[in-house]
Formats: structure tokens, sequence, C-alpha cells
């Protein structure tokens, strides 16, 4: 039992590494976003297979999918769907939204205007939506894959910090390198590919296994190492504002998804590092010192300054 | 390795600069700050353009930093360097002594800043800060200057630590704050350093004659006017600490150089050279038991209450009971003493008498002639000192401050016409009529009195106790004082100074005892007995300081090589103590940490250290793409420690295993 559900995980790592080809670590990180229960903002240019990721996902994972395209002119009621008048039944009748579904993919985010925006974080911040004063649930598992392009491309609105916060993580797919690139070119279409792909799990093995995250053990020492990293984010002048409370726990939570997803019942601060990166590169601010650092270095500068605790 | 190559190495290529690890802003503003701070007590020295100059570059310096300038042309700084020096040569007439070579530190370390680009550069400034820091107490020793220079130090190390640790990335204050947990733990070794090491009598090295002027003291003539003008000096000029009660006014007669000579305007000294022995004389009654803190005179002379009977170290007593130092105390003295305020001293010599009867051949002829009246009476000696201070009682004389100037005959123009004067005036007359009398005389100066400071139970004597008094010497009795001012202003003795002038109101604050404002006087003896505390265990604390620490702890006599051993036995017992704090905190660490760091400590040998912030299976992962054949045992070990650390569960048998596998592995 306790192995099926690590066989299934590592079954749909397998399955989506098929369609999108070397981006194992992309996949695993997306995987362990999921299994936190948080949500992803991936940032890059397109093309580089971010909706092919989502849907690979989805579909490993047999969750329901949604696509929503953000434009400019996409409106709240767009996503959350709209109460409309029923002559046959003399009723208002809610049509829901794309919203419910399992996994949804919000194209290219920063493309609507904030206040579409932030109808979607509102529900991803407490997994239900209110409309004319009604309170529905969304589904249970509940993940949203939101990608961004880079923010100096025209005709965007950049989400704010506050708003980059509700993201657990945010990563970059990047090209693939030539031997990754080769195969995909020589192969056939991933679509077709993906069609074929049986199921790896269930949503309610999902469900468990995103039950079992809050089990993975945390020793004294890691705590002792994630409050390290955290205090020094904020004493050092590097970084302008240090890491939130908030941020240190998704950090946690992110290293324990991670831990559990490499089948393991404890963490260790490989598990931190790893998802490091990807969960406070969008959180940390660089300092006056270091103005021209990109989010990388900046994170590889606090990882690299911060020791063990003995 | 070839050296004798040298001509075939390849030219030069054109001038490249070599790579400069540059000062980062922090960096340079904490050094700029700890350099103005250290030059800050110098400004009451330094010529007022070097000060400003000073100032003026570094903030120049500072602004270049702040707006990422250029730094000014090499050509540029080489002039401002030679017009530094060329002004303090100017304004000194030389590069040398004390003064000049502070105005020259201080200008070079100005040009040295114009061209502090790097590292390098601000490793030297730190250097420099330091000696300036240092020369600040070639001027001042008091506690507000150390303590305000320690401060200046604490500064200076945070620049050093800041430009050592350039990308530490510091916030703020947090230098400051590291720097000042280093200075508490260097406390301990500091202390051991100032009580045990060696000291020796005298300076440790010269200093520059200058270093030492401008001290206010007793002089070693007597003119009218000498004493009076430092009796508006409110400087301390030593402290004194009794082992009984203090004595009554009228035996605080502190003895400082004995004057002989006259010609008929100046007393000059004219004293025998110094034995080395007490000169013997008959002491009546209890001895006085005492400490005198004395403050840096530039003087070899050493006072004591009449009549000292011992010694202090390294010094000799002339004929006239004064006390001698061999070098001049151009630092805080402290010194044992005891006298007899009762005595007889013994009888004259002829050559002795001579000296104490000597006149100039003219001059006064109205003293001259009362002298002769009353040897014509005839009376005797001891009535004739009676009938002087009769003179001083009854007739108008007053004790002033301001006495009128006088002229050649300035004893007759005294006695009969101005009949206004300081005690020197007294003094000079008294021993002109006893000796024109027949009777040996001789001028005695010092101090008289003291304030008494009741925090520290001890006396202040300060400048403004300057006194100048006579002896006469009387058959049967030997040299006996007599103190004419005591019969023209009693209160002088009695009181001091303040009570006995009619124009007190010119003096300093600190000598107007009894005046206005009880609780500032409080507040200034309490400063004065905390500076007391300062003399006598810090600047005081010599050679013979050193001894009677020692002996205190119950340590025999002990000799520079003893005190040596017990610094490096204290400095051996603290490393122990540290060391020892250390193996313990360790000691009590888990096995499991322990035996980790044993692995490590054994890779890091061989060249594969762990980065301090790699986690245990990626260490272990690292070790086995790097030496192949360790890959198996290190995994084992990276994984097991990793579950024994950061898993659950406590596994006796798991870390009996972690130290097996780390004792069999081989490097």
């Amino acid at each position: 039992m306790t192995s099926l559900v690590e066989d299934r995980l590592d079954l749909a790592i397998r399955q989506v590494g098929s369609i999108i080809l070397g981006k194992e670590r992309a996949i695993r990180l997306a995987l362990t976003c999921l299994l936190a229960r948080g949500h992803l903002l991936i940032e890059d240019l397109p093309g580089m297979g971010k909706t092919t990721l989502a849907h690979a996902l989805a579909h490993s994972l047999g969750l329901h999918y949604q696509r929503i395209q953000f434009t400019s002119d996409l409106l709240p009621a767009d996503i959350l769907g709209a109460a409309v008048y029923e002559r046959q039944r003399e009723a208002f009748v809610f049509h829901p939204g794309p919203i419910f579904a399992q996994l949804i993919l919000a194209d290219e985010i920063n493309r609507a205007t904030p206040k579409t925006q932030s109808a979607l974080l509102e529900a991803m911040e407490e997994g239900q939506v209110t409309i004319e004063g009604e309170t529905r649930p969304l589904p249970e598992p509940f993940f949203v894959i939101a990608t961004q392009n880079p923010a100096y491309q025209i005709g965007t609105f950049p989400l704010p910090e506050s708003q980059l916060d509700r993201f657990l993580m945010r990563i970059e797919l990047g090209y693939p390198d030539a031997q990754a690139e080769r195969a995909l070119l020589e192969g056939e279409d991933r679509r077709e590919v993906l069609a074929r792909l049986p199921v790896a799990m269930t949503p309610e093995q999902l469900q468990e296994a995103q039950a079992r995250v809050g089990g993975v053990h945390v020793a004294p020492p890691l705590l002792d190492y994630i409050q390290a990293l955290l205090a020094f984010s904020r004493q050092s002048n590097r970084f302008r504002g240090g890491l939130s409370p908030r941020a240190g726990l998704g950090l946690l939570r992110a290293a324990r998804a991670w831990a559990l997803l490499h089948r393991r019942g404890h963490v260790l601060p490989e598990d931190v590092q790893a998802v490091l990166a990807a969960v406070i590169s969008h959180r940390l601010h660089p300092g006056e010192d270091s103005l021209e650092q990109s989010a990388g270095e900046l994170v590889n500068q606090l990882l690299t300054a911060v020791a063990l605790p003995p | 390795m070839k050296l004798w190559n040298r001509k075939q190495r390849p030219k030069r290529q054109a001038p490249s600069a070599p790579p400069v690890e540059p000062l980062t802003l922090p960096a340079l503003l904490w050094l700029l700050a700890a350099l103005l701070l250290a030059v800050v007590p110098h400004a009451w020295e330094l010529p007022v353009w070097l000060t400003v100059a000073f100032y003026g570059v570094a903030g120049w310096r500072g602004m270049i930093a702040l707006r990422d300038r250029r730094l000014p042309p090499r050509g540029l700084v080489l002039v401002v360097a030679v017009l530094a020096g060329g002004g303090v040569l100017i304004d000194f007439r030389t590069l040398f002594g004390r003064d000049a070579g502070v105005a020259l530190l201080v200008a070079m370390t100005a040009c040295k800043l114009l061209e502090t680009r790097g590292l390098r550069d601000g490793v030297v400034l730190v250097f420099l800060g330091y000696l300036l820091v240092m020369s600040n107490l070639l001027y001042s020793q008091e506690i507000l200057m150390v303590a305000y220079l320690f401060g200046v130090v604490l500064t200076m190390l945070a620049a050093q630590v800041m430009i050592h640790r350039q990308h530490a990335g510091f916030k703020a204050l947090a230098p400051l704050w590291l720097t000042g947990k280093m200075a508490l733990r260097a406390i301990p070794v500091m202390l051991i350093l100032f009580l045990l090491f060696p000291r020796i009598p005298g300076p440790l090295w010269g200093l520059p004659r200058d270093a030492y002027k401008g001290r206010t003291g007793l002089s070693e003539e007597m003119m009218p006017g000498t004493v009076s003008e430092l009796s508006k000096s409110d400087e301390v000029a030593f402290r004194a600490r009794f082992a009984g009660p203090v004595p009554p006014p009228d035996q605080l007669y502190w003895r400082g150089p004995v004057l002989w000579n006259f010609d008929g305007r100046r007393w000059s000294s004219g004293d025998r050279a110094p034995r080395s022995t007490p000169v013997p004389f008959t002491p009546e009654g209890e001895a006085l038991e005492y400490t005198v803190i004395l403050e840096p005179s530039n003087r070899i002379w050493l006072f004591a209450l009449d009549l000292p009977a011992i010694l202090p170290p390294q010094s000799g007593m002339t004929p006239s009971f004064q006390l001698l130092r061999q070098q001049p105390i151009n630092e805080v003295y402290r010194y044992q003493m005891r006298s007899y305020p009762r005595y007889r001293t013994g009888g004259l010599e002829a050559a002795e008498r001579n000296r104490g009867l000597w006149l100039p051949r003219s001059g006064n002829p109205r003293a001259r002639e009362l002298a002769a009246e009353w040897l014509a009476r005839p009376l005797q000696p001891a009535a004739m000192v009676d009938a002087a201070l009769a003179l001083f009682r009854e007739q108008a004389f007053y004790y002033t401050l301001n006495p009128p100037l006088l002229g050649s005959n300035s004893v007759d123009e005294f006695l009969f016409r101005t009949r206004q004067g300081f005690c020197e005036h007294y003094a000079s007359a008294f021993v002109f009529l006893m000796r024109a009398a027949g009777v040996p005389a001789r001028v005695v100066t010092g101090y008289q009195g003291g304030e008494r400071n009741t925090f520290g139970d001890y006396l202040i004597v300060r400048q403004s106790d300057a006194h100048a008094w006579a002896e006469v010497w009387l058959e049967g009795r030997g040299w006996v004082r007599v103190d004419p001012t005591a019969a023209v202003a009693p209160n002088r003795i009695q009181e001091g100074l303040y009570a006995a002038v009619a124009d007190a109101e010119d003096l300093p604050f600190l000598i107007r005892r009894g005046g206005d404002s009880a609780w500032l006087r409080q507040l200034a003896m309490g400063w004065d007995s905390l500076n007391n505390s300062w003399n006598e265990w810090v600047l005081a604390y010599g050679p013979d300081r050193q001894k009677e620490f020692l002996s205190g702890l119950g340590f025999g006599p002990v000799d520079w090589a003893d005190m040596t051993v017990a610094m490096t036995v204290a400095l051996g017992v603290l490393g122990l103590l540290v060391a020892g704090l250390r193996l313990r905190n360790q000691g009590s660490r888990d096995p499991v940490a322990r035996a980790w760091e044993r692995f490590c400590a054994r890779l890091a040998r061989r060249g594969l250290a762990r980065d301090a912030h790699e986690g245990p299976l990626a260490f272990a992962e690292r070790v086995a793409i790097n030496r192949p054949e360790l890959a198996e045992s290190a995994r084992a070990i990276g994984s097991l420690y990793a579950l024994l650390r950061y898993g659950s569960g406590f596994s006796a048998e798991g870390i009996r295993q972690l130290q097996r596998l780390v004792r069999e592995f081989r490097v």
C-alpha cells in the first residue's frame, strides 16, 4: 500500500517525462507543488512546453483539466461562471466557469487585467468561490498552473509581489538540451503520445499522497536549518526584506513533498535545497548591494552562505 | 626557478594595472569614520589648517566613493603630499618631535586616503589609524580620553572586519556588535598582560623632548610672582592617601625645592647633590605613613611632608631633605612615604652656615638697617624670629594674589612701601631679614595643605596649594620651619587659599573651597576620586606596584623572570580553560555528529572538504564522483548519517553502525 502510491507517482513522472523530454527536474518540482497543495507559476517564453506539461500532468494523474487563456478582455465571470436565467425553469441557474476543474492551466495570466487576475488568485487561496452570495467549493484536488511571459513583453499586467506570494513555486522550463531536442524532433507528435497514455493514478490516490506529505518527519536540526535560511535572508543586506513566515511554511511543505516523492519518510537538507530556488526565487528581492543579480544568483548566494547546523 | 636568467625575462608589456580587489563602499565609510574619530582629539593641538584639510580630504574621499567618481590623479596626490609636508615643516620648523610628528602623520594619512582604492590600501590605513589612536596618548592619558580611544579602536576594528569580510553583507551597526563581542572576549588576556607583563623601571622608550612640555608646576627659582601665578591653576599636583587620620593643616607642609641663593631679587637652589640614603635626624613623636600619587611634572622632584625618613626606589635626598628621583616624572608616579612631623636636625657645618647667611653685597639697605638694629639690642635668634613675625602681624601687611610690582630692592620695597604680597614675598623678606641679622635661614618651596576628598578619603593637592616658607637654624633645635605667611594670613594655612585672599573671585571653581553650589563640588570630587583610582591602578602601575600586587596575592619577592613565568602560566591556564569549555561542548554533542565530523575531517585532509552548506547525501555523492573507490562506503555513511540525524526515531544500533563504518573508513 505504502509503496503503491510512490510507485504510482514514479510512473506519473516517467509518463510525463516521455512527453516533455529532458525536463525531469521541472516535472518533479511541479508534482511536488501539487503534492504540497500549492499552486505553480511557470515563467518562460512561449513555446517551451508549459501547456504540454500541464496537459500531460492532468492526463497522467487522471485529473479533470481546464485551460483558461487569459486575455486583456477576460472578465472574472468568464473564469468563475455566472447565473443565467433559464426560461423553462423560470429561475437563475448557475453555470460554473472553467475554474470548476481539478487542474487549471491559467495561460499567460499576466495578459489579463488585475481584476480578473485577483478573481483567480482569490479562488486559489480560498479553495472556494462566492458568486452572487452563494459559496461554492472547488473540486478536490485543486491545482492551478499559471504561466506567465517574462514581464518585459508589451501589453502585460505583471503580477504584484503580494499575488506572486500566492504561488508556492515559480519555475522556468528553459530550453531542452541537444539530446532531448533531437528526440523531440525525431519522435511523433506529443499529443498523440499523450492520448495513448494510460492514467497513472486516480485522484483519490493523489489525495492520499497529499495527505501523507504532512506525515513526513522533520527533525529539529532541519528546522534549525530552515530558520537559519530565513534569518540570513532577513539579516543580510543582499536582500531587500527577508523571507516571510509564509515563505518558511511553504519551504517546509515543499521540502516534505519532495522527500515523499523521493521515497523518504524524513526531510533532508538536500530536499530543502532542491526546492529552495523554486519556492523563494519569486519572493526574494535584491538589496542595494546586489541589484544586478538575477533571482537565481540570489538564491544561490543564500544557499551557499548558510551552513548546515551542526 | 632560474634566478640568473633575469635579463632574459620578456620585456614588460604595456603597463596594465595590477588586479586590485576594490574596497566596498561600507568598508570605506567605516574606515573614514574610524579615522575621523581618531583625529578628533588632535584637533586641539594640530594647526587649524591641517585639521580643516584633513576633514576636507576625508569628506572629499567620502563624496568620491558615494558618487562613484574617479580618484584624483597620482600627480595631484603627490603635490598635496609635498604641500602638506612643507606646511608642517613651516609651521613647526621641524619634522621631528611629538607635535610635528603627529602633524605629519595626520597629513600623510589624508594623502593616503586620496589614493586608497583596494583592500591593501585599506589595511594600511587601518594601521595608520591605530598609530593615530596611540599618538593621542602622548597628549593625555585621562580616563575620558582612554574611554574615547577605546571607542575609536572598536570602530577601527569594525572597519578592519568590514575590509576583510567585504562580502559578508553586514547590516548597519552589525560589525560594531561583532567587534564589541571580540573585544569583550579579549579582556581576560588584556588583564593578564597588563597585570603580569614584567614592568621595567623607567620608560621603555624615549619620547621626544617636546612630549613633556607645558606642564605647570613649581619652578627651580623663586621670584616675586612665581608662586602667585601658580596659585591660579586648579591642576592637581599630586594626591596623598594616609594610612592613619589626615594630620592637621599646620603639619601639611609638602617639601619641594630648597632655595639657598639670593641675588637681590631671585632665589635659586644651590642645594648639594643628593645622597642615596635618607639624611639622618632625630624624630620626636609618631611617624606618618602615606602614599603619594604624583602627576607628571617633567621634574625630578618628589614631594614629602616635613621631614621624610625613607627613600622611594631610585631616588635620593639632598642634605636639605629634598627628595629627588633619578628620572623626570613623566608618567603618574606612586610612592610610599614615612615622615616625622616633629623632629630635631643636627648641627650645622661651617660651609652650610656660610651659605645660610650669604647675602648679596649691596641692596635693600633699610632691611639691613632693621636687622642691624635687632642685633644691636641684642636679641637672641629665636627672639629675632618672633620680632620678624611680629612685624608682619602688627604692621598693615596684606595677603593678596595680585601684589604691586617691585623694583630692584624688592625686599625693602615690600617691607616698607607696598606691604602687599603673596607667600613668596613674605618668605623672601623673612629669610633676608634673618640672614642680615646673622641667623642661618633658607627658603623652602612646595605645597601647603590640600583638600580632603571624602569619596576616596585622600588629599588632593593642587597647584594652587603651592607655597613658600622659611627655615631658620636655631642652636639646639636645628632647622626649624617658620611660615611668615601664617603670621599675616592664618586662614591660608588652616583653610586654604580661597579663605585667605581678598581677591578670591579670580580663582578657578575647583580652588574655591566651600563656596557655591555644593552638589557641583560633590560631583567634581566624585570625578576626582575616579581619576585617582585610575591613576593608582592603571597609570601608576609600575614595577613597584606590580610587585606589591603579586606579594599581595601571596607570592614572595618576585623578579621579572618570575613574572614572565606567572604570565605564561596565567595565559596557559586561560587557554586551557577556553579549550576545555569548547571540548566539553563538543563532548556533550551527540555521537552521530561526532562520527560525521570525523568522517568529514578525514576527507578534508585529503582535499575533499565538505562545504558548510552541503548535505550528507550530496557530499557522499561528490565523494563518490571524485573517489570512485570510496563510493560505496561514503554513500553508506552519508545515508546512515542522514537517517540518524534527520530521520524519526533513535536507534542505538544505527549509531554503533555509523561509528563502525566511520572507524573502518580508510581514505
